[in-house]
C-alpha cells in the first residue's frame, strides 16, 4: 500500500482558509452587484411606476428579459457574446454586470410596487401641504415605500447572494467552485458540501437577523 | 377670496361639476351639503389644485388656480386641506408629522418648525402626544393631527373634505369641536358635511349641492329652515 501513489489528498485546514477566501469573493461580488442593482432598479421602478413612454416601450421589456431568462443562461451567453461587440471583460466583471442588472430586474418590480403601495390619498396630503413631486417622493413615499418592500428586497438580496453561485460556471473561483475543485482533489463531496452550505448559511444569516430588527423597530 | 365662475368638471365622460358660480369671503364658513357622487369633494379638490378642471376659472386671493404660470405648491401653503382619511405620515411621530411641511417646504430651522408644529399640536389638543406615532393615535386625533399639520402652513383657508365621515361615532364629536374652534378664530372654511348639527351652528352659509350644480346656497337658517328648493327639503327631510 505505501508503495502506491495517492492521487488524492485528505480535506485539510487549508482547505477551510481556501473555501473562505472564495466565499469572500462571493460576498464581494454579491454585495457590489445588490449595491448597484437595488439603485438601478429603483431608478427603473420608479420609471416604471411613472409609465411614462420611455419605460414602457424600452425599460419594461428589457427588465422581463432578465426576470425571465435562466441567470446561467444570461451569464455564458453575455460572457461570450460581451468580446463580440468590444467589451473583454473577465469572469469577475461578467458575472458583475449580469447579477447586477439581473438584480436590477428583480428590485424593479418590488420598488413599483412599494411605490403604489404609498397611494394617491396620503401623496395628495402631502402634496396639499404644499410639498412639490420631489420632496413628496423623498420625504414622504421613500420612508414609507421602504418600510412596505424591505422583507422584498431582502429576499432578493439573499437569492442574488445564492444565485451568484452560478458564476463559477464563466471560472470565477468563488465559493461553489472552490468547493468543487476541492470536491476532485479530496473526493469527500458530502464534507465539503456541507462546509459550502454553512458558509453561504454564515453569509445569509447576519442579513436576515439584521432585516427581522429593522422591521421590528419600524413595526413600533 | 375664493372666486369661482362657471366651473364645469369631467372625469371621462362623467360630468362632475356642471357649472358651479360660488364667492366665499374671508373670515366666512361655508358647509356644502348633498349626497355622494354630487361632486362636493370634487369642488374642494378643484380649489386645490389637485384636479385639473375643464371649463370655468378659480381665483385664489386673484390668483388663477388652473393657470399655466400659477405656481400650485406656492398656492397650495395658503389653503390647508384634511381629507376624510386622515393620512397621517405613519413613519414619523406627530409632531414630526407637523414640522416636516414647514421645514422642508418653508425652510424653516428644525427648531423653528418643531416650535411651530408644537404650537399647533396644543391648538388641536395633542400637547400630550408630540412624540407618539400614529399608529398608536385614535382615528379621532389623528384627524386633529392632520388638522395641525395643515395649521402649520398658516393657511388664510381651510378646506375640510368630510373630515369625520370615516370616524368611529364617538369621536366625530373632538374633531368638529376642533372644527368649531377654527371657525371662532375667524378662519375661511369650506365644509363639505355630512354633519347636519355642525352645519347648521357653525356655518355663515350653507350650499345644498345636487347633480354637480348648486341647488340652493344661503344663510344656515334659511336653508334648515325655510328652504326654497323642493330637492333641498326632500334631502333634508332625508337626513334628519
Amino acid at each position: 500500500m505505501e508503495s502506491q501513489i495517492s492521487f488524492f489528498s485528505s480535506f485539510a485546514l487549508n482547505d477551510v482558509f481556501f473555501m473562505a477566501e472564495a466565499a469572500w469573493r462571493t460576498l464581494l461580488i454579491s454585495i457590489i452587484s445588490i449595491s448597484i442593482g437595488t439603485l438601478l432598479g429603483s431608478l427603473f421602478g420608479w420609471m416604471l411606476y411613472e409609465g411614462r413612454f420611455l419605460a414602457i416601450i424600452v425599460v419594461a421589456p428589457i427588465l422581463d428579459v432578465f426576470r425571465s431568462v435562466p441567470l446561467i443562461i444570461q451569464l455564458v451567453l453575455f460572457y461570450n457574446f460581451a468580446p463580440i461587440i468590444g467589451f473583454n471583460l473577465d469572469a469577475f466583471q461578467s458575472g458583475l454586470v449580469i447579477l447586477t442588472l439581473y438584480t436590477a430586474a428583480l428590485v424593479a418590480n418590488v420598488v413599483r410596487g412599494g411605490i403604489a403601495s404609498v397611494g394617491m390619498p396620503m401623496r395628495r396630503a402631502s402634496r396639499s401641504l404644499g410639498m412639490n413631486y420631489w420632496q413628496d417622493l423623498f420625504y414622504v413615499v421613500f420612508p414609507i415605500g421602504v418600510r412596505a418592500i424591505f422583507p422584498s428586497w431582502v429576499g432578493v438580496a439573499l437569492g442574488v447572494l445564492k444565485d451568484s453561485a452560478l458564476v463559477s460556471v464563466l471560472g470565477y473561483v468563488e465559493l461553489l467552485r472552490a468547493s468543487q475543485i476541492l470536491m476532485t482533489r479530496t473526493q469527500e463531496p458530502l464534507l465539503i458540501i456541507a462546509v459550502a452550505g454553512a458558509f453561504y448559511f454564515a453569509l445569509s444569516y447576519p442579513i436576515s437577523r439584521f432585516s427581522a430588527k429593522f422591521e421590528r423597530k419600524w413595526s413600533q | 377670496m375664493i372666486q369661482i365662475e362657471g366651473l364645469q368638471k369631467y372625469f371621462g365622460q362623467l360630468h362632475v361639476l356642471r357649472g358651479i358660480d360660488l364667492q366665499v369671503q374671508k373670515g366666512e364658513v361655508l358647509s356644502v351639503i348633498g349626497a355622494s357622487g354630487s361632486g362636493k369633494s370634487t369642488l374642494l379638490y378643484c380649489i386645490n389644485g389637485l384636479e385639473r378642471i375643464q371649463n370655468g376659472t378659480i381665483s385664489v386671493d386673484g390668483v388663477q388656480v388652473h393657470d399655466k404660470g400659477t405656481d400650485l405648491n406656492k398656492l397650495r401653503q395658503s389653503m390647508g386641506m384634511v381629507f376624510q382619511q386622515w393620512n397621517s405620515f405613519p413613519h414619523l411621530t406627530a409632531i414630526e408629522n407637523v414640522a416636516l411641511a414647514p421645514r422642508i417646504v418653508k425652510k424653516k430651522t428644525k427648531a423653528e418648525a418643531l416650535e411651530i408644529a408644537k404650537k399647533q399640536l396644543v391648538h388641536v389638543g395633542l400637547e400630550d402626544k408630540l412624540d407618539v406615532y400614529p399608529s398608536a393615535l385614535s382615528g379621532g386625533q389623528q384627524q386633529r393631527l392632520a388638522i395641525a399639520r395643515a395649521l402649520a402652513m398658516d393657511p388664510k383657508y381651510m378646506l375640510f373634505d368630510e373630515a369625520t365621515s370615516a370616524l368611529d361615532p364617538e369621536l366625530v364629536g373632538e374633531v368638529l369641536e376642533t372644527m368649531r374652534l377654527l371657525a371662532e378664530e375667524g378662519m375661511t372654511m369650506i365644509c363639505v358635511t355630512h354633519e347636519m348639527g355642525f352645519a347648521r351652528d357653525v356655518s355663515d352659509r350653507v350650499a345644498y349641492f345636487h347633480e354637480g350644480i348648486i341647488e340652493e346656497i344661503d344663510t344656515a337658517e334659511v336653508i334648515f329652515e325655510n328652504p326654497k328648493s323642493e330637492l333641498t327639503k326632500k334631502f333634508l327631510s332625508k337626513v334628519r
